[in-house]
């Protein structure tokens, strides 16, 4: 798989640690909403350092690769990415790679999206794939957070939930909540989860993204919400881990 | 030499540490699974080998438990860049499990409960390379790193280290297994960072 250059194009602040960054990229062959990319980084001595991240952005005939990337605190890349960066670097990538995580938009059953924290990411671009491909699938999106600041593409998910074009939008905060809210802030259990996600019969298509903890019980969840395992489809990061 | 990042240094792995290419120490152990983990019961666990058609072989847990074990010390390296040396495993070498067993077959399909395969040579199985584990690190392995059992086959990319492991296939023509159907590398040697299909 070939090494392609990126010319940033513009570079937007989603939180105060997480930062979108659009690379325009000559000769992309496209991708599939889900599926994520190798960005190398390389020091003027030629040391260099390679990690993965989802993509953000809906499949686009310009070349266009938006990556959402969360700071971690001792990241070797990621702090790079979110700080250093400036419009008009170049960044080598490859991809996209991945071809089970994803959703296609000849995709016709409900989909059920669950994010945790920066998980967000890759369901975000479905979310935007649904949207450029006209599908009128029903989509629900479980998105769990810290606090009402931690949100990704908060005003771009307004819009959407405000549309009533059936993508559904729940939050769930797990420390903070933004004021008057119904739920007190914690952990999504069964109650919440029978609640607000497809009822089983319906056989939704599950897309769980986020931290290593949020995905083994957000995935347990829906199993004992009779959900089949072999439609339960996951991606799991943690602080040195795969993916974001 | 690819493109410099400006004002990009990185971090350098200590340099008596030898790490396959494109590879970062960690010391944790990172969960990366394509679904639910399973939990099965251990009254219930079986793990076959069989030729397409005829089961040859069959353990339960009791009787698998009392094969022969041995205790290693390997490194992992998992194709999303983390390496981790030196991790401390007990299990059954597939020496004893595939041990007298004659056959001209070249390739194994490794089957998991929850219906994950992979595939790959027989060889890569044989000659003290590969090992059903069922102990991490002086415990019993936790469901979330494959428990009750997985494989261990560190000198290929963990993908190939298949979690809750059932049984495995003998196969004549080489098939493609979960993570080898969807952009990953047939055989996934780390030290020649056979990562994508279509690597070298």
């Amino acid at each position: 798989m070939m090494w392609r250059v990126g010319t940033v194009v513009a570079l937007h602040d989603e939180t105060p640690t997480a930062r979108t960054i659009t690379l325009q990229v000559t000769d992309w062959p496209s991708h599939v909403a889900g599926q994520h990319v190798d960005v190398r980084l390389t020091a003027s001595d030629g040391y260099s350092a390679v990690r993965s991240y989802s993509i953000a952005s809906a499949p686009n005939a310009e070349g266009r690769v938006e990556l959402t990337v969360e700071r971690l605190p001792d990241g070797e890349v990621s702090p790079y990415l979110t700080r250093e960066l400036a419009t008009g670097d170049r960044v080598e990538l490859r991809g996209p790679i991945g071809g089970w995580f994803v959703w296609r938009s000849r995709q016709t059953e409900p989909i059920q999206l669950m994010a945790g924290g920066s998980g967000i990411v890759p369901l975000m671009a479905m979310i935007r794939s649904r949207a450029s491909a006209g599908s009128t699938v029903p989509f629900r999106l479980l998105y769990s957070v810290r606090e009402p600041g931690a949100v990704f593409y908060r005003d771009e998910l307004q819009v959407i939930s405000s549309r009533g074009d059936s993508v559904a939008i729940t939050y769930a905060y797990t420390r903070a909540t933004p004021k008057g809210w119904p739920r007190p802030p914690g952990r999504v259990d069964t109650p919440f989860i029978a609640e607000v996600t497809w009822p089983s019969k319906l056989i939704p298509t599950c897309y769980v993204c986020g931290p290593t903890s949020f995905v083994e019980s957000a995935a347990a969840l829906l199993v004992s919400c009779g959900n089949r395992p072999d439609k339960i489809r996951t991606e799991r990061f943690g602080p040195t881990g795969g993916r974001k | 030499m690819g493109t410099i990042s400006r004002g990009f240094f990185g971090r350098r792995t200590v340099a008596d540490v030898k790490l396959p290419p494109g590879q970062y120490l960690t010391t944790d152990f990172p969960v990366l699974s394509a679904g639910p983990t399973p939990h099965i019961a251990l009254e219930k666990w079986e793990f076959t080998v069989d030729d397409g058609t005829n089961v040859l072989r069959r353990w339960n847990w009791k009787s698998f438990r009392e094969l022969p074990t041995e205790n290693v010390t390997v490194d992992l390296h998992c194709v999303t860049r983390w390496s981790k040396l030196g991790t401390h495993w007990e299990g059954v070498s597939l020496d004893t499990i595939l041990g007298g067993m004659e056959t001209d077959v070249e390739y194994a399909m490794v089957r998991s409960y929850g219906d994950y395969t992979t595939n790959l040579p027989l060889a890569d199985l044989r000659n003290k390379q590969a090992w059903i584990a069922f102990r991490f690190d002086d415990k019993d392995l936790v469901p979330e790193h494959g428990g009750p059992a997985r494989l261990l086959v560190p000198h290929l990319y963990l993908w190939k280290s298949a979690k809750w492991v059932r049984g495995i296939r003998l196969m004549r023509e080489n098939q493609p297994g979960f993570w080898e159907s969807l952009g990953y590398h047939n055989y996934g040697d780390p030290w020649l960072e056979q990562r994508y299909s279509g690597d070298e």
